[in-house]
């Protein structure tokens, strides 16, 4: 059982804080994604629970031990980093057993260990190599099966996937999800890459200026962004946002629309929608086309509506050219409203 | 981390500079101002005042200046053909490299073994003809001959630091640069001139500075090929300190040796300035 | 002429300097080691010969004068001290450089670099009066204090560009797995960083083996064979002077082999 519990962590570089104050509760087996732009403190928070650094303030518990204060090695953690750590002055073989020699096990046991894990990430046969002779993939490949053989309660991964070509990426993705699910690990997963965090998740945290924002199943963070943030870095292309005006009771002028929305008392709140959620309709937004991208399977338009920038993905088959006008719809149940003044949802 | 390990770590190295460093040279300063006990320049006047002192800083300053620009040019055209050789590389570098493991007192034997009277260059030039018996190089009345020696002996032992160094810094310049140029018509000369040496500057630097301070240091290839025929700083420290046991003048001696390192280090790092934003 | 022609003949022009360069470095040692291998009466004579007799009685001469053979014992003793001293404090002051950030560590590194601004072998003078009051003087390990003072910044410079280029996160993977900070250098930073602390250790003996002027001042009874070689030039004959000349340039050219690859790390390092 390895559950994981971070309480109040914080952590201060001189005068740069990169971590406010997280509470995270990270259930045995779950696989939780960390996920963020760049200084946003994920690499952070994940090298705290590792033990390479000490976090300034809180705990972090593992599996009900207190480990803040421990060194790496006696928190039963393992990690695969982002640019593999695999040691050059020694085999594959040495590399995978590196681990289990410090733990001193029997050399039937380190041998056992080692080909099964092997064989689990297919790199049997490269065994006696080095890791210069190795491609990026196949280091990647090393570098899980290390972890993996430790058996450790955790494996923390710092986007491990980064540093490989987008198709090897896309095969290496599909494979890490089975493996770890297999290996009935719990996973802390950090990545900036939003695609990655919703295909392997069972939660996804996305963290924003050290703070986490949301911590919710992938389909709920696409779905209900807790905050404007979230919305606009979720999705490809993100949500779309307008201004929106109170018009009595409930009601919200978008555009030139009146909208049902939420009874609050904020006197400036957003409308948004997510781009696939706009469809063309003879009742809606009144949009100028800017630019027309083809996608394959959809287009992707840019508009304005009524001076604002907004993007639909809609069907391919529609015929249509920079400066033509195209009413679009919003499908009701997924308009979200965000309150400017917290930048959060409003319920 | 904790945070002591790093100090503990340059402890001994700190320590060492601080005894063997910092604080002899303070003792040096104390020394050259102290005369019998008495404070003052006295050590500073009774050097300045002996003869030999105007002789000894000329031959010198006389020496850096001859030696040092003929090297940087003799250097770069070197660190030019290992950057541009494709083949043998790294045997050519090691060979250009050889002089920077030799002393300068074994420098300065290698060429006596040429200049001396029953030499190789006497055997050489009688073997062609062109003189009938052995010359006399490096006696006392042929003192530019011991000075031409003492600068080929200079030009041989210390090119091949500086070569290193702009091999070095010529590696850090992407090749682009040049490639740049190139497209832009200019001819290998201008990319030279105007791409490589710019962008050189701060190896040139470091090079310049190792180079002077030790052409102030010149002192065992002196005393192997001129005896005391051509007195320099150094050696005459070294005759004060021994012969004359005058430690506070070779104390001044060392002051003077000092001060001109640091002035000219100073003049080149102002020369060779480098403004934070110019640099890639 | 056609362009490939031009091209062509400025090829072999780049051809002959480049040979002419390397004639340059290596025939003054070439005759050396003609002298270094002739008998006494060859090298005292003339015309000179330009091949060796392979004579080795200039050698045997050499070795069997007063004062060489303990002189040469007294060279290796002090460069292996040196040696020992400058890896010893400088390893540790550049794995703290290349891992560490922390307040001092530019001031460090300008103490550091600073000593290239001064003339070392001047710390001699003080050095003297000093060794003979601590009771240092005239010893080998006296000298060997002066002359780590002079191999120290180089060994700082070079270990610290070493460290450098070894990833920290393979350090961190040592920690996750398993190890202790003991242990994850020990296992992990030292294989990979072995060959060049081995050539910066050479250079540091290079560096005490080749020094001349402390050795001169601070060594009187127990000379190292450049002081020796230096107190003796007004008398020494010839032979003696060419084969002490030889014994002090072959080792160096196995001296700059050993450290070859590493030539960058000593000097480049400063272009930053």
């Amino acid at each position: 059982m390895a559950e994981i519990e971070i309480k109040g962590v914080g952590k201060t570089f001189g005068a740069f804080t990169a971590l406010h104050s997280i509470d995270l509760t990270i259930k045995d087996q779950e696989f939780v994604v960390l996920l963020g732009a760049s200084g946003c403190g994920k690499t952070t928070l994940l090298r705290i629970i590792a033990g390479l650094d000490s976090p300034s303030k809180g705990e972090v518990w593992i599996g009900g031990r207190r480990v803040d204060t421990l060194p790496p090695r006696e928190r039963g953690i393992s990690m695969v980093f982002q640019n593999y750590a695999v040691f050059p002055h020694l085999t594959v073989f040495e590399n995978i057993a590196f681990g289990l020699r410090m733990q001193k096990l029997p050399q039937a046991e380190v041998t056992r260990r080692v080909t099964r894990t092997a064989e689990l990430m297919h790199i049997e046969a490269l065994l006696k190599r080095y890791s210069g002779q190795l491609s990026g993939g196949q280091r990647q490949r090393v570098a899980v099966a290390r972890a993996l053989a430790m058996e450790p309660d955790v494996i923390l991964m710092d986007e491990p996937l980064s540093n490989l070509d987008a198709l090897l990426r896309l095969e290496m993705r599909a494979e890490l999800k089975g493996v770890l699910a297999a290996s009935k690990t719990t996973t802390i997963y950090v990545t900036h890459d939003q695609v990655e965090a919703m295909s392997l998740a069972d939660r996804i945290a996305v963290m924003h200026g050290g703070d986490i924002i949301q911590a919710e199943r992938p389909v709920e963070v696409y779905r209900n962004p807790a905050a404007r943030f979230v919305g606009s870095f979720i999705g490809n292309p993100p949500m779309n946002f307008l201004p929106a005006t109170a018009a009595g009771e409930g009601r919200w002028q978008v555009a030139g629309l009146t909208f049902e929305g939420p009874r609050v008392a904020a006197p400036q709140i957003e409308f948004a929608i997510r781009p696939e959620d706009l469809h063309p309709a003879d009742h809606g937004f009144e949009a100028e086309v800017r630019v027309v991208e083809p996608l394959g399977p959809h287009t992707l338009i840019t508009a304005s509506v009524a001076g604002v920038v907004m993007r639909a993905v809609l069907d391919s088959t529609l015929a249509l050219a920079t400066g033509d006008h195209i009413t679009l719809s919003p499908v009701a149940d997924r308009i979200r409203w965000f309150d400017l003044a917290t930048q959060k949802a409003i319920a | 981390m904790p945070r002591l390990l790093p100090y503990l770590l340059l402890l001994p190295a700190t320590a060492f500079l601080c005894l063997f460093f910092l604080y002899p040279f303070t003792l040096v300063a104390i020394d050259s101002l102290n005369h019998d006990g008495v404070w003052g320049f006295e050590n500073f006047d009774r050097m300045a005042s002996h003869w030999k002192f105007g002789p000894t800083f000329r031959n010198t300053i006389l020496l850096a200046a001859v030696v040092v620009p003929l090297q940087l040019t003799l250097a770069l055209m070197m660190a030019s053909m290992v950057t541009r050789l494709k083949h043998a590389r790294g045997a050519v570098l090691y060979i250009f490299a050889i002089p920077l493991g030799i002393s300068d007192l074994a420098a300065g034997l290698v060429w006596l073994a040429i200049f001396e009277q029953s030499g190789f260059l006497n055997s050489a030039l009688t073997g062609l003809g062109v003189i009938d018996k052995p010359m006399l190089f490096l006696g006392y009345q042929s003192k530019g001959v011991i000075f031409t020696a003492i600068v080929l002996t200079e030009l041989w032992r210390a090119t091949a630091i500086m070569m290193v160094i702009l091999v070095a810094g010529m590696g850090l310049i992407p090749k682009e640069y040049g490639e740049a140029a190139e497209v832009f018509g200019a001819s290998r000369w201008q990319r030279f001139r105007r791409v490589t040496l710019p962008l050189l500057k701060p190896s040139l630097q470091t090079a310049l500075i190792l180079r002077v301070i030790m052409a102030f240091e010149v002192f065992a290839v002196v005393l192997a090929l001129g005896g005391t025929n051509l007195p320099v700083l150094m050696s005459e420290t070294y005759h004060w300190q021994f012969t004359m046991q005058e430690r506070g003048v070779a104390a001044a001696y060392a002051m003077v040796i000092l001060g001109i390192s640091v002035g000219f280090t100073v003049l080149i790092l102002r020369l060779l300035h480098v403004p934070k934003e110019a640099r890639p | 002429m056609s362009e490939t022609t031009v091209r062509r003949a400025g090829n072999r022009v780049f051809i002959a300097a480049v040979v002419l360069a390397c004639v340059w470095v290596l025939l003054p040692i070439y005759l050396l080691l003609i002298n270094a291998l002739s008998a006494p009466a060859e090298v005292t004579g003339f015309p000179k010969r330009f091949w060796p007799s392979f004579d080795l009685a200039s050698i045997r001469f050499f070795l069997g004068f007063k004062g060489v053979t303990s002189a040469l014992w007294n060279s290796v003793q002090v460069a292996v001290l040196t040696m020992v001293m400058a890896i010893g404090a400088g390893a540790p002051a550049g794995y703290a450089l290349a891992r560490f950030d922390f307040p001092g560590k530019q001031a460090f590194r300008f103490m550091v670099v600073m000593t290239r601004a001064f003339p070392l072998p001047l710390l001699a003078l003080p050095l003297a009066v000093l060794f003979i009051r601590v009771g240092l003087d005239d010893t080998v390990i006296g000298l060997a204090f002066v002359h780590t003072t002079l191999a120290l910044p180089f060994a700082v410079l070079i270990t610290y560009s070493l460290f450098s280029g070894i990833p920290y996160e393979l350090e961190e993977a040592a920690l996750t797995l398993g190890c202790n900070r003991v242990q994850a250098f020990l296992k992990v930073v030292l294989p990979l960083a072995a060959p060049g602390i081995a050539a910066s250790a050479v250079f540091a003996f290079v560096v005490s083996w080749n020094e001349v002027f402390a050795s001169a001042v601070l060594t009187i009874e127990h000379r190292t064979l450049t002081a020796f070689l230096l107190q003796s030039l007004d008398v020494s004959p010839l032979p003696l002077k060419f084969a002490g000349g030889a014994a002090l340039v072959l080792p160096a050219l196995g001296f700059i082999f050993a450290v070859r690859k590493y030539l960058f790390a000593m000097w480049g390092i400063a272009n930053r």
